[in-house]
């Protein structure tokens, strides 16, 4: 395995409130993370540190060895690497196949029609071949969060970043996503999930990292994680997710 | 109470009044479009932290929304030719010192519009843009912009018909528009109904056709698996003339 990710030392301060502080996180080729934690300790903050949609302020990320910080590492980061948010994003002007295809197009330069080609391979891997033509906000939740990740996957990224994905769903319409997303684990994609999905955790990943007040707490097996957490502030989070 | 529908009539299909309903538009369609052209860029440039660049742009534009229309058309009219020598030759007429004037305050009200449009854009389609991989450029054309000008179109289809009407200002710098033409008729004959029914007429065709198009682009633009409850055309014309 070859490390894809490196985040060393990396901070980030909003005004004067530090979100990260020192976190240092290696990703190996097709690794799942599952990232948790209570809100407000800065996980959507990292993973959007990795894409650069956050800029970090002191410490150095590298994706593929290249510095995120440089214009051509930032370019390089967000062509190879996918995200998916939790409030989907989805372009609403745009069908379901434009918002698929805008990318590939206008970033990779591809036909439209090649383009369409792999739009639609990808939707019908995530099930919603059929809804092709409509508008996003003619789907339910669930349906626009999985076009949300067939758009990512149209630029073949190397790595998926996942941001919550299921936080804004309505409760039936989780497991239709977290099915998705376990088959793209499946397939051997790389990715980074901040979820509290902690089923879909124990099931797919390979090691979960708890933060909390902007740091890495704990980094562990998901086995290791939830039968027998180490630092007492995952103890203490465990318990209040299991209520 | 008398009215001459022959005199109306032939007025409604003369020669100088068809001219001055030309002169109208066009002169309202080529200073909005300036308009719409300088302010785009001015919207984007004012979006930021303040600096002096940003507050001087700031300073010019309150001072194009600040001042009377009218007293912009004289000025552009009578005091530029002071300043500078190239206004004082042939090409400086009174259609292309009205074109600038109303193009300069036009823009001044536009650049609201669009800041208003481009902010109410959710900050989710940028940096789901920017996750793509998609340029700065790209983003604004393909993702924000369509999602904006959606927004924008409504106010901007009023921004123009006020504009139609505010036109007839530049009757004052001899400009031969539809007002003026009534004016001067209605000056000599002093058959007020008649010709100030013409004018009507016109006024009243050119923005019921300007409502009836923002409708269609509109729905045009529109992704909202329901649409908004439909609003009729003579209700929506009757609305702005109300606004004259």
């Amino acid at each position: 395995m070859s490390e894809i990710i490196r985040l060393h030392n990396v901070s980030k301060n909003y005004e004067s409130f530090q979100v990260l502080q020192g976190i240092n996180l290696s990703v190996q080729q097709g690794e799942k993370i599952v990232i948790c934690g209570p809100s407000g300790s800065g996980k959507s903050t990292l993973i959007r540190c990795i894409n650069r949609l956050n800029p970090h302020d002191s410490g150095s990320i590298t994706v593929e060895g290249q510095d995120v910080s440089s214009k051509a590492g930032s370019d390089h980061v967000r062509r190879e690497v996918g995200m998916v948010f939790q409030n989907f994003n989805l372009f609403p002007h745009l069908t379901v196949l434009e918002n698929c295809t805008l990318a590939p197009m206008k970033v990779r330069g591809l036909s439209r029609q090649a383009a369409e080609e792999l739009a639609l391979r990808y939707l019908n891997r995530v099930h919603i071949g059929a809804q092709a033509y409509k508008k996003p906000g003619q789907l339910s939740g669930g349906q626009q969060q999985r076009v949300a990740i067939a758009r990512a996957l149209c630029m073949n990224p190397k790595v998926m970043l996942f941001d919550e994905p299921t936080s804004a769903l309505d409760p039936e319409m989780v497991g239709e996503v977290l099915e998705v997303m376990a088959e793209l684990a499946q397939d051997g994609m790389t990715m980074l999930c901040v979820t509290h999905e902690m089923g879909f955790a124990r099931k797919v990943a390979d090691r979960v990292v708890f933060m909390d007040a902007g740091q890495i707490v704990e980094t562990a097996s998901p086995a290791e994680f939830f039968d027998n957490p180490q630092h007492p502030r995952t103890r203490a989070f465990l318990s209040q997710i299991r209520h | 109470m008398n009215f001459d529908v022959a005199v109306f009539w032939d007025a409604l299909t003369s020669y100088p009044f068809f001219k001055g309903a030309c002169i109208t538009l066009l002169l309202a369609l080529l200073a909005h479009s300036v308009g719409i052209l300088l302010s785009i860029p001015a919207a984007l440039a004012l979006d930021g932290p303040n600096n002096p660049a940003r507050a001087t742009l700031r300073g010019v534009l309150s001072v194009f929304r600040g001042a009377p229309t009218l007293l912009q058309l004289l000025f552009v009219w009578n005091a530029l030719p002071q300043f500078f020598p190239i206004f004082r030759e042939e090409w400086f007429t009174p259609f292309f010192a009205a074109w600038i004037a109303l193009s300069l305050n036009e823009t001044a009200y536009q650049v609201e519009i669009n800041r208003a449009a481009l902010k109410s854009v959710d900050r989710g389609q940028y940096a789901a843009g920017h996750a793509l991989g998609l340029s700065r450029l790209q983003v604004f054309r393909y993702v924000i912009m369509p999602q904006a000008a959606r927004i924008a179109i409504p106010t901007t289809a009023n921004e123009f018909i006020t504009l139609l009407k505010i036109t007839s200002l530049a009757s004052v710098i001899s400009l031969q528009e539809l007002m003026a033409v009534t004016s001067q008729t209605v000056s000599s004959t002093f058959q007020f109904s008649e010709y100030y029914a013409v004018a009507l007429v016109y006024y009243l065709a050119m923005v019921y056709s300007l409502t009836w198009l923002q409708g269609g682009l509109e729905r045009r633009l529109s992704w909202d698996a329901v649409a908004a409850a439909p609003v009729s055309l003579v209700q929506r014309t009757l609305a702005r003339m109300r606004r004259i």
